[in-house]
């Protein structure tokens, strides 16, 4: 193994599969980026050249920020999928907790019916979600996508955090009851802290698909004030004329909170913070 | 005063009975040691006594106390445990002074326990440490000074050394006995290791099955086992047992030797062959085929010179030898 690690071909070739991967991975965000910069006409001439001194211009992001209103977009996006990510994450662990540590009738079966909900797609019970919605007077409100969001993230959530909160130490555990711990110090002191690898797994799971949606927004709350910022962007495309430096500059920016949020969640991937727990 | 009264302790895990009716009766600062194979229950137990597991029935009495209801942090007891279950995101100062904290004790006199409990096991230079940051000896000495500082009625220790090495193991052995003597507090330890149990001690509880099977001194249960399962289980090598009619015994009974008191003589009552020689210096063990197809272990004190092969026979002293009948019990 350490010489097949040492061997410089294979670290060579391992490389160079990584980079032509990150490459076909990155090439369509390179060439929003760098076609938002560019002229309507220079995009369809020569989508694959970079902005020069002719074609370069900002009047797509120029556009974004007059027509619409753009911040209000993306206020409402990053409401909606923190808020999500803190209840799914939240009820989820605490679900995931009970589920794993304590015995009780019926634990398998609720869990079982709690992992049902992976299968089955959210969109399929939309009406029903809809009228419920209109009953409780929730339609254009950021609640209603917080609310169908959540119960959208909880099953894998749950399904995840309960495997990963069974392999934290029962003794650890049961430490902190002898040393007079509550159940709710030892979950947020104990038992979360480990978890945390799996939570952001969880999250970045999660935010993704809820930034990007376009179904929910759309159904639940298409008013001006409570737009996503994938909502909002619409307005450019039509069925005959696309703005598209519009478009692509709508685009690029709606990159930027992502990826702040999947660095910041992914260094608690990375963090150690388990070692010298037990053993 | 009784440190500890088990009366009619069972426990149950769905159909699986674990505990069957354990009566115990442990007296103020005594050392008590549960032994028995994995799978015994003595785990089980302990958890029962520290309020982790309910008892399915039976009672529970830690200094006169019932405490069947009691939450486990206010039974008055301390528990170390085999993985060392350290707050991770706890300094050792901190890991030591949390069940304090807990309690609502005063600062000064947190800082005081602390200090003690540090200077008795030596590790005042790491206060300042996080588990992570510390060997595995240290670690237990850590798990040993959060049981120290809360200066409980009853300490349980769930197989604290087994994650040690040997050399280790044996030093913190000692520290465990050096603590019990200057507390003076009852201990109550769990192990499979019968070395553990026989060095630490003052009773032995040998369990099998969730059942007790004996309770005595070391010494007592060494000598005197009650039956063939604890005769076996206690002593190493394990003791020989040979069918009582080859000596001239009633059918069915069963004589069993312990290996040290099997001589090895050029015409003794069981001949046999040498198979396997253990030379460890301070003794040798030497495994036998009996000439019926028995195996047998003889221990020979000091460096003995035999070879495999050599036909040999055993003799013994019919007063250091047990008899037991056909349900293993002692005659």
């Amino acid at each position: 193994m350490s010489n097949a690690r040492a061997n410089p071909f294979n670290s060579i070739a391992v490389h160079v599969a990584l980079l032509t991967y990150t490459a076909i991975a990155l090439f369509p965000v390179f060439v929003i980026l760098i076609n938002s910069f560019k002229s309507r006409k220079a995009i369809f001439r020569d989508p694959l050249a970079l902005p020069d001194g002719d074609t370069f211009t900002l009047i797509g992001y120029q556009t974004v920020m007059k027509q619409g209103d753009f911040f209000l977009y993306f206020q409402n996006s990053m409401i909606v999928t923190v808020a999500t990510l803190f209840f799914v994450l939240l009820f989820g662990a605490m679900a995931a907790f009970a589920l794993a540590e304590y015995r009780f009738k019926g634990n398998l079966l609720l869990g079982l019916y709690l992992a049902l909900g992976i299968m089955i797609p959210i969109r399929i019970g939309t009406v029903a979600i809809l009228e419920m919605m209109v009953a409780s007077g929730l339609v254009n409100t950021l609640w209603a996508l917080i609310l169908v969001y959540t119960a959208q993230g909880l099953p894998l959530a749950v399904f995840i955090l309960s495997e990963f909160m069974r392999q934290v130490s029962d003794d650890l555990k049961n430490a902190g009851r002898i040393d007079g711990l509550s159940e709710y110090t030892i979950f947020f002191r104990l038992v979360l802290p480990l978890v945390r690898p799996a939570m952001a797994t969880v999250a970045v799971f999660n935010m993704i698909p809820i930034w990007n949606d376009l179904w929910f927004p759309l159904i639940l709350a298409p008013a001006e004030e409570t737009k996503t910022l994938t909502l909002g962007s619409q307005v450019f495309i039509g069925q005959f004329v696309t703005d598209w430096n519009a478009v692509l500059s709508a685009l690029s920016m709606a990159i930027l909170p992502v990826m702040i949020l999947y660095v910041i969640f992914s260094r608690q991937l990375i963090r150690g913070i388990t070692s010298g727990a037990v053993k | 005063m009784t440190a500890l009264k088990l009366s009619n302790v069972c426990k149950s895990f769905g159909q699986v009975e674990v505990l069957k009716d354990i009566n115990l009766t442990v007296g103020e600062g005594e050392f008590v040691v549960f032994v028995g194979p994995s799978g015994c229950g003595k785990s089980t137990l302990l958890r029962v006594i520290s309020g982790l597991e309910e008892a399915s029935s039976g009672e529970v009495e830690i200094s006169g106390n019932l405490v069947n209801d009691v939450p486990p942090a206010k039974r008055g007891i301390a528990m170390v445990f085999q993985s060392y279950a350290l707050y991770p995101h706890l300094t050792v100062r901190d890991n030591m002074a949390l069940a304090l904290k807990q309690a609502r004790m005063p600062k000064d006199k947190i800082a005081e326990r602390v200090a003690e409990a540090s200077r008795m096991l030596s590790m005042g230079d790491y206060l300042d440490r996080r588990p992570s940051e510390l060997s595995g000896g240290q670690r237990q000495r850590v798990a040993i000074g959060r049981a120290v500082v809360r200066e409980p009625d009853l300490f349980l220790f769930d197989e604290p050394l087994s994650n040690l090495d040997a050399a280790l193991r044996m030093n913190t052995r000692l520290e465990i006995a050096r603590l019990h003597r200057q507390l003076g507090t009852c201990m109550i330890y769990v192990t499979h290791d019968q070395v553990e149990a026989m060095t630490l001690a003052d009773k032995i509880v040998v369990l099998r099955d969730g059942k007790v099977e004996q309770v005595g001194s070391p010494m007592e249960i060494y000598n005197n086992p009650a039956n063939r399962f604890v005769a076996e289980f206690i002593g190493s090598p394990s003791m020989n047992f040979v069918p009582a009619e080859q000596l001239g015994g009633p059918v069915g009974t069963q004589i069993g030797i312990r290996p040290e008191y099997a001589r090895i003589t050029k015409n003794g009552r069981l001949p046999g062959t040498v198979v396997h020689v253990e030379k460890l210096g301070g003794d040798t063990n030497i495994l036998i085929d009996l000439s019926d197809g028995l195996s047998f272990t003889s221990r020979q004190f000091g460096q003995y010179d035999i070879a495999i092969g050599d036909q040999i026979a055993i003799d013994f002293d019919d007063s250091k030898c047990l008899a037991f009948d056909s349900e293993g019990q002692r005659v």
